[in-house]
């Protein structure tokens, strides 16, 4: 195999650095997926702290029964704000962003399969995210529809400021921006591996990458078809989700479940696929049941099809219906089994090796499992009449998405940033960081269940007392400060390290897939010769050629 | 205002059932639990166990531990093990969706239904009751609903029909069922009953806008003598009290009966809450405020002080106008 043979990109003294347009200009023109990806990142982190600090805006106002610290409008547009900014402005980007920057280097390829469309899909991702946030100055402000948007309260009769265009045009534009990201991943994996990587030997995360664009292929048009519609009744007089003149709220319901379902496994089917790669590296063992994990994938991703009207149990459809999609929700359950007995299997009997990555990778292997079964009691149609849209239901989402998405993000970035900067980030501070994320998460989210068992709905901007949810809200409240300053750890880490953090080298966590046998950060060519490999792990056939893999697999 | 809300202990526990539909569930959502709960344990033992036992064999110097690639029938025990778990309750949940589904043409033997239909406004209830053990009803009131309570032998069932006068909102009393949802141009069907007598408290759960927070629920189940009083005063149109005679006419000329209904007068709006017995209510505004005389005055006074971004405007009554109209409504027994 063949390892990239140039010398050191050595890091330009500060006299010889070029005038801060010029890398402006580099960076804004660049087609360079590494480039791109780090984009993403950098876009992701900053609407992560905004709508953050939306979050923690709405914890304080929930502190107590009826405190008057944020107005009801202001709390509403929050949450919407909150959960479009997470859903399309953070978690989609980031793990869009992460995959630009690793899968072609994973792959041995020299870059995305269409470059250009690659800087278009960033800058319509950022471009629809700030056209969502143009509505802050626009009469009448944001939104006040929540992240899912039912009709008709988004028709004009409800909602007559130009809020809701923003955001149902700044959805659609980054819509474009995900379905193109999405082509470009499939292409490129298909179409750019190097010699050797049959589709059988490609690192775990790439195989995820993969399905995971499928989905975003099937699922996008939808929601892209379902806005435009709204778009149509807001503005040409149709009357798709009108229902004073006979739309349908039902169908918007539908036609947003089917994307927005499927949504939620394309933001967690990327963190698994990252988590297959720091486990093993990290357990110093080979992914166990590789196979059987590849399987399990493309069963997510089918079965995940199929689920969408779990949300919908209590808007009467028929006894047949909730008993199919109760059944469908259950059986994705399976799958996802195999991929958490797998990730054990794959720990047990290793050498754990607890650096910041694998740390992340443990509080997602822990946590996960918990938002995966209270998924299983909400796929129980019957006792989703009773807890959906309460706080039962967004502990259960945020407890899948931070404990992990948020988890596997933070373990990919810690697992690569030495890659893609050429630095080590500070291991202290991203210990800080674990711990306040991982308590403040627990004590965050954790009480929410119990405050929706107790009959607290989610999207309420005040309550009465004595209805036993003070207590309840208070822990979370706590819980949102202490994790707060995580984030904020976070993003001082990835910019101090820039010049803080230790020189990382080439291979700094003696890992096995390709994009560690090239320089850090790696030459924008990636590898100066085209890499051939014969098995998932070429470099353990390089370090280890009395017991190479390829013997095995 | 609304810091002073009702400082009554209320629980709204789901695991506190009252009713068939609620107790249902319970057993569900205690058996899915435990059965999770089980999971849980497992998976992180095993995990603690790695986790530990890893931590023990790791050193800088040390070779790499065995290569394990993968096992065929490791893989097959933990695909079928779950498999068969969901399959159990795949089973059990449509046992449970056949039980809570409202049967409204098919009551229970010796059953005395109560029928009424539930319309969901921004941010208020209407209740149009229709008709109880086969007898016709036809009144409307609004927020507050009563029902009666059940025995042996004779339950009383209350069939729920669900519509919306404008967006999506969704009926749920924690202690008496499941929650479901109020959509425009759709009718829903729903069952509540309970054989305890008491306030059962919930409220709209699906977001409906500004005011969502402050749509409250409130179910009265009371024994079927004190129900058969209610129905009888409900029924009945607006007092006619003379201490209220002066108010009546200053009310009647005021815009108020452009949105509000007092059966028996010209007050024929349909926008608000029917006011015909508001002093039978225990809260105003959809739960937001206890009904008390003060709470009255500073509600038609100003709504948006209690109630911000609610459809009642605040009409800039003088104070002569806001006396005499609420001197009429407080004798609205």
């Amino acid at each position: 195999m063949a390892t990239a043979e140039i010398e050191p990109a050595a890091l330009p003294a500060a006299e010889s650095r070029p005038p801060w347009t010029a890398v402006l200009h580099e960076w804004v023109v660049t087609v360079d997926h590494k480039k791109i990806g780090i984009l993403y990142v950098l876009m992701a982190v900053g609407f992560i702290l905004v709508a953050g600090a939306a979050a923690v805006m709405m914890r304080l106002q929930l502190w107590a029964p009826n405190l008057a610290l944020v107005p009801p409008t202001t709390f509403n547009q929050f949450f919407t704000l909150h959960g479009t900014t997470m859903v399309f402005f953070v978690g989609m980007p980031l793990l869009i962003g992460i995959a630009n920057f690793a899968v072609p280097l994973m792959i041995g390829a020299r870059d995305m399969a269409f470059p250009r469309l690659n800087a278009f899909g960033f800058w319509a991702t950022l471009f629809g995210g700030l056209l969502v946030y143009f509505s802050l100055v626009v009469p009448g402000g944001p939104p006040t529809i929540g992240w899912f948007a039912y009709a008709p309260l988004t028709e004009n009769s409800f909602a007559r400021g130009p809020g809701v265009d923003c955001w149902a045009l700044g959805l659609i534009v980054s819509g474009l921006g995900t379905t193109t990201a999405a082509i470009n991943f499939i292409v490129t994996i298909l179409s750019l591996r190097c010699p050797g990587m049959t589709l059988r030997k490609v690192p775990f995360f790439v195989w995820v990458m993969f399905w995971t664009s499928v989905q975003i292929l099937v699922v996008m048009p939808p929601l892209t078809a379902a806005l435009t519609m709204l778009e149509f009744d807001r503005q040409l007089g149709a009357h798709f989700f009108d229902t004073q003149a006979g739309g349908s709220a039902y169908l918007w319901q539908h036609l947003f479940w089917f994307f927005g379902h499927p949504e939620v496994y394309i933001l967690v089917l990327p963190a698994f696929g990252m988590i297959s790669e720091v486990v093993p590296v990290f357990s110093r063992k080979v992914l166990f049941g590789y196979e059987f994990m590849a399987a399990a994938t493309a069963a997510i991703a089918f079965i995940s099809l199929g689920v969408w009207a779990h949300h919908m149990f209590a808007v009467g459809m028929s006894r047949a219906l909730d008993l199919f999609f109760a059944a469908a929700s259950m059986l994705v359950s399976i799958p996802t089994g195999i991929k958490l007995f797998n990730w054990l299997a794959t720990v047990y009997g290793g050498k754990l090796v607890l650096k910041s990555p694998m740390l992340f990778a443990l509080g997602f292997l822990s946590m996960f499992v918990i938002g995966g079964l209270t998924g299983i009691i909400l796929a129980c149609a019957p006792v989703d009449l009773q807890v959906t849209d309460t706080y039962f239901v967004v502990g259960h989402f945020h407890w899948v998405l931070i404990g992990g998405t948020v988890f596997g993000i933070f373990s990919a970035i810690h697992y690569w940033y030495p890659k893609a900067t050429g630095r080590m980030l500070s291991e202290r501070l991203a210990k800080w960081q674990f711990w306040l994320l991982f308590l403040g998460f627990i004590l965050t989210f954790a009480p929410m269940h119990v405050a929706g068992i107790l009959g607290m709905p989610r999207r309420i901007y005040t309550y009465g007392p004595g209805r036993g949810w003070e207590l309840w809200n208070q822990l979370a409240t706590l819980g949102a400060l202490l994790q707060a300053p995580s984030y904020l750890i976070f993003a001082y880490n990835i910019v101090t390290s820039l010049w803080k953090g230790k020189v990382a080298g080439d291979d700094p966590w003696d890992a096995w897939t390709l994009e560690w046998a090239t320089t850090s950060p790696p030459p924008a060519y990636n590898f100066a010769v085209v890499p051939t490999v014969k098995s998932r792990r070429p470099l353990w056939d390089l370090k280890h050629p009395d017991d190479p893999d390829w013997k095995y697999e | 205002m609304a810091g002073v809300l009702l400082a009554d202990a209320q629980n709204l526990s789901v695991l506190d059932p009252a009713g068939p539909p609620a107790e249902s569930i319970r057993g569900l959502f205690v058996l899915v639990s435990a059965i999770t709960f089980g999971i849980f344990l497992l998976v992180e033992g095993v995990l603690i166990y790695s986790l530990v036992t890893g931590r023990r064999r790791a050193g800088p110097t040390d070779p790499e531990p065995p290569q394990v690639y993968g096992s065929k029938p490791i893989e097959i025990a933990w695909t079928a093990g779950p498999a068969l778990v969901v399959f159990v309750l795949i089973l059990l949940v449509g046992r449970v969706i056949w039980e809570i589904q409202p049967n409204p043409d098919r009551p229970p033997p010796g059953a005395e239904p109560l029928r009424v239909t539930v319309v969901g406004h921004q941010w208020w209830w209407e209740y149009r009751y229709e008709s109880y053990n086969g007898r016709e009803l036809g009144f409307v009131t609004a927020n507050e609903l009563h029902i009666p309570t059940g025995e042996v032998g004779t339950p009383r069932p209350v069939y729920l029909t669900l519509q919306s006068a404008d967006v999506c909102h969704s009926f749920w009393v924690p202690r008496l069922g499941g929650k479901t949802d109020l959509l425009p141009g759709r009718t829903n069907q729903m069952w509540i009953q309970t054989d305890e007598p008491g306030v059962y408290l919930g409220q709209c759960a699906e977001y409906c806008g500004t005011q969502h927070a402050h749509m409250l629920l409130r179910v009265v189940a009371e024994p079927p003598a004190a129900f058969e009083k209610w129905l009888a005063a409900e029924a009945a149109p607006a007092a006619d009290d003379p201490a209220g005679r002066a108010g009546k006419a200053e009310f009647l000329s005021l815009s108020c009966v452009n949105c509000h209904t007092i059966r028996g007068t010209t007050a024929r709006g349909t926008f608000g809450p029917d006011l015909t017995h508001l002093m039978a209510r225990q809260t105003l505004a959809a739960g937001t405020t206890p009904n008390s005389p003060a709470d009255l005055r500073r509600w038609v006074n100003n709504p948006q002080q209690a109630k911000p971004g609610c459809l009642m405007p605040a009409f800039a009554l003088t104070d002569r106008n806001l006396t005499l109209a609420v001197d009429y409504l407080e004798t609205l027994r």
